[in-house]
């Protein structure tokens, strides 16, 4: 926009920061696990009260199974008999629920991003809709499932069925679009009324406007919205699998492990660890693409 | 012109990882019949869809025969099975026409009817009902009398009311004289020592406290350890797994003579669970059921129990099991003071005629539908049931 800024450097992928960036997290995933033992050594085996609230979890085994019993349960094959180990199970789960979770991130962008276009255009259309919007997130999403999983399967079209799995896509996209609607509403109409003014000057078409000034100043209001997009996708696609019992996906694999919980706790923390998985992918995808869209500004910028 | 590019970029990755997804995802959901069955003469197949309740596991075994064994193809149906999910109500998907059947406990689905959704109940599969209170034997709990002063886990959400019978029955005040306390889906609680009797179904929970090592012993618990307080044998066991069609659609020859086939297919396929009952087990998980082995068998030897012997003949409906169902949902109160239903189900909400004609059905192919001389086998549950 302004001549006085200077391009950043181009450097290598690995600079010394992001390089300490990496060895934080994984000290601070050390730090978690051995938090986690401490607990197991000092906590009470039934858990406690304080004040007479139970607030102490149990630090039984069942409760809180070791951190090498769980890694030890990946290599162990899902049920007996089975060749399929589960490391394989969970990570196939969560790439399933990351396909779906990126259809729902890319639909709910596409409309957010649309509705936001929306409004900044028509006035009349940000007060008539802008409301509804806050309002369709108060609606529960274990509440919709059940309904979009029942509209879809009456769905077809020609020869073309509604698959059960464009469902949770579909309960992703509709916890993704919000964050991108009213972000990229933010700042599209964030440009001071002097920029405004001076495009108005060039006789500017409206849409040029929108190219050439406003949607080169919401991008800094579009990468946090994309980044609560993208974690919002993913739990509204395993909460959909969970509610909708869809099957492939780490959420039906969390519920079924859950259901051994009683006897084998180590195989239900596989599948959480793998939920978390899959939201880091996901982070790191929008991270990925936070830096392609915040290339050619200051790094002050990129907080 | 940068600008210009990166947007293309974009568009190419958007359309790119849409594709994927759409490609690779058709692996989950549902099962659709295979074509295993011998070449009939079919006109043409009839496509069907049946809602469970749950994910695939034995307690759904029989369907999941009928189209393993092609009893469904042989009856020109096409039967697609859909699991079902937490939030998943069976019937109401029937209801919305999203299936064509679906299974469901008898009083949930009769509340339903009672709120306006016309599904009529066609086959009654599970004869007895499966649910227990599990104590351990030192609580002294052998009947509902015992739960008094005891803290007593139930699941909620309508599965409680055999629980609330049988304290009303015993004489006691559900809301003062036991502390009943929300289960979850597992016996963590029970083993735990939150809780001293937890509601089980004979052929899942029940198993699973059998498939835990007791931590003193170091071996599985045994049937020794328990206490079990079964509602079927107090007198208020109220009737389960059922068949339920569209009553509107059943006025349509079609989806009737549909109905009928599909009842017969299904009632043979649990005749074959009856007497193969490994095989029956190994079918469910070939269909994906993530439960360990001797869990499935478990399961499919107790679901059995359930179904056979049937003295009228598999998928009736006795009256006056239905007519307990129904009397036990209108009076039996929960803590919230409300009952399952208000007032006596409608004559239409059952009818037989649709089973009877799938039992005349089956009786021409030879099937044993009654299965008088049904044992049990004896199943040995492995640790967490592997």
């Amino acid at each position: 926009m302004s001549s006085t800024i200077t391009r950043p450097q181009r450097t290598s992928f690995l600079t010394p920061r992001r390089l300490r960036r990496v060895a934080l997290f994984f000290a601070s995933l050390v730090l978690v696990a051995v938090a986690w033992e401490l607990y197991k050594v000092v906590g009470p085996e039934a858990g406690g009260k304080i004040f007479g609230w139970k607030l102490l979890p149990r630090a039984n085994d069942n409760a809180m199974p070791h951190i090498w019993e769980m890694l030890e349960r990946y290599g162990r094959p899902e049920v007996r008999g089975s060749d399929r180990k589960i490391w394989s199970v969970v990570l196939a789960g969560a790439w399933f629920s990351f396909r779906l979770a990126l259809v729902g991130f890319f639909v709910g962008t596409a409309l957010g991003l649309g509705l936001s276009i929306l409004m900044a255009r028509f006035k009349v259309a940000e007060r008539g809709i802008l409301p509804y919007l806050v309002l369709s997130q108060t609606v529960p999403l274990i509440a919709l499932a059940p309904l979009v999983v029942s509209w879809g399967g009456k769905l077809s079209i020609g020869d073309w069925t509604w698959p059960r799995w464009l469902s949770a896509s579909v309960l992703g996209a509709f916890l993704a679009f919000f964050p991108v609607a009213v972000g990229a509403l933010k700042g599209l109409t964030s440009p001071p009324s002097a920029s405004i003014e001076l495009m108005d000057s060039y006789a500017a078409s409206w849409w040029q406007t929108l190219r050439k000034l406003r949607f080169p100043a919401a991008v800094p209001f579009l990468v946090p919205a994309l980044k609560l997009a993208a974690s919002a996708s993913v739990i509204g696609v395993v909460v959909a699998e969970i509610s909708t019992g869809l099957k492939g996906g780490i959420g039906r694999l969390i519920i079924e492990y859950a259901r051994e919980a009683t006897s084998d706790p180590a195989k239900v923390f596989t599948a959480v660890f793998g939920a978390a998985l899959l939201g880091l992918a996901m982070s790191g995808f929008v991270t990925l693409a936070d830096l392609y869209m915040m290339r050619n500004r200051p790094k002050e910028a990129n907080a | 012109m940068r600008r210009n590019k990166g947007w293309k970029l974009a568009a190419g990755v958007v359309a790119l990882s849409l594709a994927a997804a759409a490609c690779g995802g058709d692996d989950g959901g549902s099962d659709s019949s295979s074509t295993e069955a011998p070449a009939t003469e079919c006109a043409e197949t009839t496509p069907v869809k049946l809602q469970l309740q749950w994910f695939t596991q034995a307690q759904f075994a029989g369907y999941f025969a009928a189209i393993d064994q092609g009893y469904y193809a042989a009856q020109c149906l096409d039967v697609t099975i859909v699991e079902g999910g937490v939030d998943i109500v069976p019937q109401q998907q029937l209801a919305d026409g999203a299936v064509d059947f679906a299974l469901s406990w008898v009083p949930k689905a009769l509340a339903s009817r009672e709120a306006g959704a016309d599904i009529v109940n066609i086959a009654q599969v599970f004869q007895r009902s499966g649910t227990l209170q599990v104590s351990f034997k030192d609580s002294g709990i052998t009947s509902p009398a015992d739960f008094a002063g005891k803290k007593i886990g139930n699941w909620g959400y309508g599965n409680e009311f055999e629980i609330f019978a049988a304290l009303t029955k015993a004489g006691l005040d559900p809301a003062a004289d036991v502390e009943l306390v929300q289960q979850q889906f597992d016996m963590a609680a029970l083993l735990a020592g939150d809780i001293d009797a937890a509601e089980a179904m004979t052929y899942n929970e029940y198993a699973q406290v059998l498939e835990a090592v007791n931590p003193e012993t170091g071996e599985l618990y045994t049937a020794d350890d328990f206490n079990v307080v079964s509602y079927e044998e107090e007198g208020v066991g109220m009737l389960q797994d059922a068949i339920w069609a569209s009553g509107e659609r059943l006025a349509d020859e079609a989806y009737r003579a549909t109905a009928v086939k599909f009842v017969a297919a299904s009632i043979q396929g649990w005749a074959y669970c009856r007497d193969n009952a490994q095989a029956c087990a190994d079918i469910v998980v070939s269909k994906g059921s993530k439960l360990g082995a001797s869990h499935q068998l478990w399961q499919m030897n107790e679901v059995n129990k359930l179904i056979w012997p049937a003295a009228g003949g598999a998928g009736m409906i006795d009256s006056a099991a239905w007519e307990r169902t129904a009397t036990l949902a209108q009076e039996t109160k929960n803590l919230e003071g409300s009952t399952v239903l208000t007032a006596a189900p409608d004559a239409e909400a059952y009818t037989n005629d649709i089973v009877t004609e799938a039992l005349a059905l089956l009786d021409e192919l030879g099937v044993d539908t009654k299965g008088e001389g049904f044992a049990p086998i004896e199943v040995t549950l492995n640790v967490g049931g592997a």
